[in-house]
């Protein structure tokens, strides 16, 4: 029963492929032109182009939705299958994580954080399956960028925004100019960091594809006829290179970036500040509720 | 005098390119330094090594980031730039 959902998973990470085979055209040499637009929706203030990227964002998400499904269902308290073992692991890796990093107050993150990581581990990671990775396009992970920046500014605001506004004015309020520019350098780096180290590393690959290419071809230019054409040397070395550019550094951006989450929002989280204001207000409901039952006892 | 102007677009945009990757420095010696003294304290703590070692990795990532500012800047230079810069050459001089 469980079955169809690891099928389902596996699925959507074919159709991608399939979807890249018959609507992408093939191109010869160095093409470094960015995703591939499939069509274009028209609406009233700015276009909407569906790319690529996008495309492959939606099938990497349904994959990661399936896989999910199939690792979590018929959960029993006896005679645990592996599956069931493997997603207590990473509930327990997660809640840890954003427990030792956030604090207590916040480990009701552990859900969102957990999928920002998942998503973009397995978007750098489809590259090795032969597909466009959707974090080599900017749109997609300035799209995270802004989600991030929307929750660092909430939770800056919790105290109340006299308090966010103070904020800009330390140590001196001459460098206030300089702390707002900080501000909206937070997720413009997020975003340029994770999205500048998966396209070098796609960039890298296809020079060495086209290199190994030509190379192979004056080496073996004595073979005769369609033998010498077949690119002999790109069979292993590429997948050595792509052993760093793709596993090692498509893993380790994904966890810099859920790691920066968690950092800034429970960095820019004024803890004091709050926790004197929700004191000031339960001490006002209180006090109110303690001139009610006095006004009660008196007329009863 | 137009191939002079697009031999001028073209040039600039390679020379430009050249001279961003001189930030590539930066990062160099930033994350050399980092890893020295991240083997010290490794000396001095042998039993701390994977701590030390993930605490590393993310800085050295995170202070890689203004390397890859100037990687961005010169590969738009290289493969996106002549052809937006040639195509305002010709609406000018269309004009």
């Amino acid at each position: 029963m469980s079955i169809i959902f690891l099928l389902l998973s596996i699925l959507s990470f074919v159709s991608a492929i399939v979807i890249k085979i018959l609507f992408v055209p093939a191109s010869e040499g160095i093409d470094i032109t960015g995703a591939h637009v499939f069509f274009t929706i028209k609406l009233p203030i700015q276009d909407l182009p569906i790319t690529e990227a996008q495309v492959n964002s939606w099938c990497v998400m349904l994959g990661i939705l399936f896989l999910c499904l199939f690792l979590t269902s018929g959960l029993k308290t006896r005679n645990v299958s592996v599956r069931q073992l493997l997603a207590e692991w990473i509930v327990e890796k997660s809640t840890n994580l954003v427990r030792t990093n956030m604090g207590e107050y916040f480990v009701g993150f552990a859900p969102f954080v957990a999928a920002v990581l998942g998503l973009s581990a397995f978007s750098s990671l489809s590259s090795l399956i032969g597909l466009f990775p959707p974090t080599s396009d900017i749109n997609i992970t300035a799209g995270w960028a802004i989600l991030v920046f929307f929750l660092i500014t909430y939770y800056k605001m919790k105290a109340g925004p006299w308090i966010y506004l103070k904020s800009f004015g330390q140590p001196v309020p001459l460098l206030a100019p300089l702390n707002i520019i900080s501000e909206f350098a937070t997720p413009v780096s997020m975003a340029f960091r994770h999205y500048g180290n998966v396209l070098s590393g796609s960039i890298i690959s296809i020079l060495v594809s086209v290199g190994l290419t030509g190379l192979s071809k004056t080496i073996f230019s004595f073979l005769p006829g369609a033998l010498a054409d077949f690119p002999y040397l790109r069979i292993g070395i590429p997948a050595v290179l792509s052993l760093y550019f793709d596993l090692f550094s498509g893993g380790l951006q994904a966890f810099i970036f859920a790691m920066l989450t968690m950092l800034y929002i429970a960095g820019g989280f004024p803890a004091e500040e709050y926790a004197a204001r929700k004191k000031k207000r339960e001490e006002r409901k209180a006090a109110r509720a303690a001139v009610m039952n006095a006004n009660k006892r008196e007329s009863a | 005098m137009l191939e002079l102007a697009i031999g001028i677009i073209l040039g600039g945009c390679a020379l430009g390119a050249g001279c961003a990757m001189i930030a590539g420095i930066g990062p160099g010696i930033g994350e050399g330094h980092a890893v020295a003294k991240a083997c010290e304290a490794i000396g001095r703590q042998p039993e701390c090594k994977g701590d030390v070692t993930t605490t590393m990795l993310m800085g050295c990532a995170v202070a890689e980031t203004t390397g890859l500012y100037a990687l961005v800047i010169a590969i738009l230079l290289i493969f996106v730039a002549p052809g937006r810069f040639v195509d305002i050459l010709m609406q000018a001089i269309g004009n």
